[in-house]
């Protein structure tokens, strides 16, 4: 089986670490994947906006670079919705009927890490050590326009050392939502604000998700209060081991 | 009189200045987490609600595929009940009927059973115009009436005030316009609804004329449905001698048969409750009991238009219970004024671009963004309607609308974001900027993000660089 690593472009240019341990956390667990250069970007950006004209070639480059291979990761609960289920939208409105079938081909294949985790390689004890006390939140596109249900979480609980704590009303939006951050900034802080209020009243020291936008706006809020927790990925949690550890100390 | 949505601002400044006011924001926390864990009770008692939920969308689907047949058979159905049928393109004919009807019987005064579509005409502003009184006997809509204020929501227009305001509001206003609050009143839920009932029970007792919407249109037997919480809806569709309603053209289904499915779908989503304690219907005009008159005033205001809408037209099947404003973390911050129109949070998002269409007003352009897209009015709509995706698709429309003049800054830069990331290449040559913009954005520190947000640390490279340097392959 071939596998391609979708970095998505946020991870590539403000968080390569995600997808460092994203690739290490595959390799340790034996797939050996890829990482097609020509990739860029899956075109949420400019679906979400509505310039759907110009995410046509954004949405070709990602089938050209992506098709030859047997299933595409991506740590990005929104960039693997996006593929699943704007791609048809912007392929079918550009009028090119080879492009939409070609990524009507490709979308089924590509899976967002904790899917590909539990979903296709069966594993949910991927070796890791994460010693602390992490709560969880479920990003709104990886749960409902996915349907990843808890297996992040079932990922998280293999994880030795880890204790997991309740995050409080935890299926609700961070108020991210791309372009909405800045379109209805107060809006968007509003809602972040409670988010952040959930997240300490868990006493945890980290919060986890699977999307580094998500996290990004949560962490800025986070550090613009001065909390004191940090923000990780699942991948960033999943890609530690023992040896890490020791390493490190 | 209640005030006018007109000349509000776009979305993101009302929002801004709403959520300046604390007092909102707790009543609307309140009443949101407390409608929602009802709700969430009673939609998991039903075990088969997923196939409910696809039968009420079905049903919806059907009407709307051949809405001028039902209506046809409406029309016919409500005039052998004895019903006088008119059409209305829009809200000024609408209107026009209603003040025709109420002048024909020398009313200078109606009273009216909760409904949307009337505050979507602006009915109660173009009465006044023609000196009819129009007095709202729903509890909420009364108390946004004598408050001189705006609906924020669709089941409950006065969510956003507390018992304390509601009681002032009562003592201050109530004796302007009929029947006093008590001196003693207290903000005690008993004492207030008991004060409403007193001012309400003259205005029903004294009015000729009712006006109603309907909640559905049993096509085959003419048959209008209004279900509510209260029974003063109940009070106008049977004391008055004349009866107008005002339905949207949306609003018919083919039977009787139909309704069991919506009656087990619109309670629970709505209030809660497992069954509404009121359900009304009346089928034309029946000798010596209830109005001796009705009119049917089938409403289209640009309904026809959404229907013409292929991702749209779904907004059509929504049967007004509220739920995705409930769930909503926008609506939940921001309340229903800051939407600017009758119909709030996120079907009011879509259905309101949807009625006026793109590019011809800027508030209305802003309500398609009004929104995360998280998908939580989805998951909760009892009609499945997708309203992420047409939200998209309408900002598809806005975006489409404004091509052609002058391309503002996010134009300008989504064309060259679009360039850069339809290559590996170009984004590869971006990002050895990316470290520069991040730090100018951290200095100049106007941008949107940063009012209220940290930006992440810029890395010391990308994932790309760490990849070829490592792995030597790309
Ligand atoms: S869109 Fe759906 S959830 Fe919202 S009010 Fe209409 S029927 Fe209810």
């Amino acid at each position: 089986m071939r596998v391609a690593l979708s970095v998505t472009c946020m991870n590539d240019a403000l968080f390569p670490e995600t997808g460092r341990n994203t690739a290490k956390l595959l390799r340790r667990l034996g797939v050996d994947v890829e990482f097609p250069a020509g990739q860029a970007c899956c075109a949420q950006p400019m679906v979400n906006t509505g310039y759907l004209a110009e995410a046509v070639p954004v949405l070709r480059n990602f089938v050209r670079t992506f098709e030859e291979y047997d299933a595409v990761v991506t740590p990005s609960g929104s960039c693997a919705g996006s593929v699943r289920h704007q791609h048809a939208i912007v392929a079918r409105r550009s009028g090119d009927a080879a492009l939409a079938h070609r990524s009507a081909e490709l979308a089924p294949r590509v899976y967002e890490l904790s899917e590909f985790l539990v979903d296709v390689l069966g594993v949910t004890d991927v070796g890791a050590t994460f010693p602390g006390t992490v709560t969880y939140h479920p990003t709104c596109h990886a749960l409902r326009m996915l349907g990843t249900a808890d297996r992040p979480v079932q990922l998280l609980r293999e994880v030795r050392g880890l204790r997991l704590v309740e995050l409080l009303e935890a299926t609700e939006c961070c108020g991210f939502g791309g372009t909405f951050a800045m379109k209805n900034a107060a809006t968007s802080v509003a809602i972040g604000e409670d988010k952040v209020r959930n997240v300490l009243a868990t006493g945890a020291q980290v919060l986890v998700a699977g999307d580094r936008s998500c996290l990004t706006h949560i962490g800025g809020l986070l550090s613009r209060a001065r909390a004191g927790v940090r923000v990780m990925h699942l991948a960033d949690v999943l890609a530690r081991t023992e040896a890490d550890l020791e390493a490190a100390s | 009189m209640t005030g006018t949505f007109l000349g509000m601002p776009p979305f993101p400044e009302a929002a801004r200045r709403a959520l300046e006011d604390g007092t909102l924001r707790a009543n609307l926390d309140h009443a949101t987490s407390t409608i929602r864990a009802k709700r969430d009770a009673v939609v998991a008692e039903v075990e088969d609600w997923e196939e409910l939920r696809l039968a009420g969308a079905a049903i919806k689907d059907d009407v709307l595929l051949r809405l001028d047949e039902h209506l046809l058979t409406l029309e016919t159905s409500l005039r052998a009940a004895g019903a006088v049928v008119h059409w209305a393109r829009d809200a000024d004919e609408a209107c026009r009927v209603v003040a025709e009807v109420a002048k024909a019987h020398g009313a200078h005064e109606v009273v009216k059973v909760k409904s949307m579509a009337t505050q979507e005409i602006g009915l109660n502003e173009a009465l006044a115009a023609e000196g009819i009184d129009a007095w709202e006997t729903d509890l909420a809509e009364l108390i946004v009436q004598l408050g001189d204020d705006l609906p924020s929501h669709i089941l409950v227009p006065a969510i956003h005030r507390n018992r304390s305001e509601v009681r002032d509001l009562f003592r201050s206003a109530m004796g302007e316009s009929g029947v006093p609050a008590p001196d003693d009143l207290t903000d005690d839920p008993a004492r207030l609804a008991e004060a409403a009932r007193l001012h309400l029970r003259e205005k029903f007792l004294r009015a000729k004329v009712a006006v109603s919407g309907a909640n559905f249109a049993v096509a085959d037997t003419g048959t209008l449905v209004v279900v509510e919480s209260e029974g003063n809806g109940r009070m106008c569709l049977t004391l008055p001698e004349v009866l107008v309603s005002v339905v949207g053209v949306e609003k018919v289904v083919p039977s009787w048969q139909d309704l069991e499915v919506f009656f087990q779908l619109l309670p629970r989503s709505s209030t809660g409750e497992r069954m509404n304690p009121y359900t009304s219907t009346w089928t034309g005009i029946h000798t010596g009991d209830g109005p001796q008159e009705v009119h049917v005033v089938l409403l289209d205001n640009g309904r026809t238009r959404a229907l013409a809408d292929e991702v749209g037209r779904q907004a059509l099947r929504c049967i007004r219970c509220s739920a995705c404003l409930n769930v909503c973390p926008v609506y939940e911050r921001t309340g229903g004024h800051a939407y600017g129109s009758v119909y709030p949070g996120p079907i009011g998002a879509i259905l309101n671009p949807l009625l006026v269409g793109p590019g011809a007003d800027r508030q209305v352009d802003s309500l398609p963004y009004a929104s995360t897209l998280c998908g939580a009015c989805y998951e909760a709509c009892p009609v499945r309607i997708d309203i992420p995706s047409v939200l998209v698709d309408l900002r598809a429309q806005v975006v489409d609308a404004h091509r052609g003049g002058l391309p503002g800054p996010e134009a300008v830069a989504m064309k060259a974001a679009s360039r850069v990331l339809a290559s590996g290449r170009l984004l590869a040559l971006a990002e050895r900027l990316t470290t520069p913009v991040l730090r100018i954005a951290r200095y100049v520190g106007a941008s949107a993000w940063t009012r209220g947000r940290e930006l992440p640390a810029a890395p010391a490279e990308t994932f790309r660089t760490w990849w070829r340097r490592k792995e030597g392959t790309s």
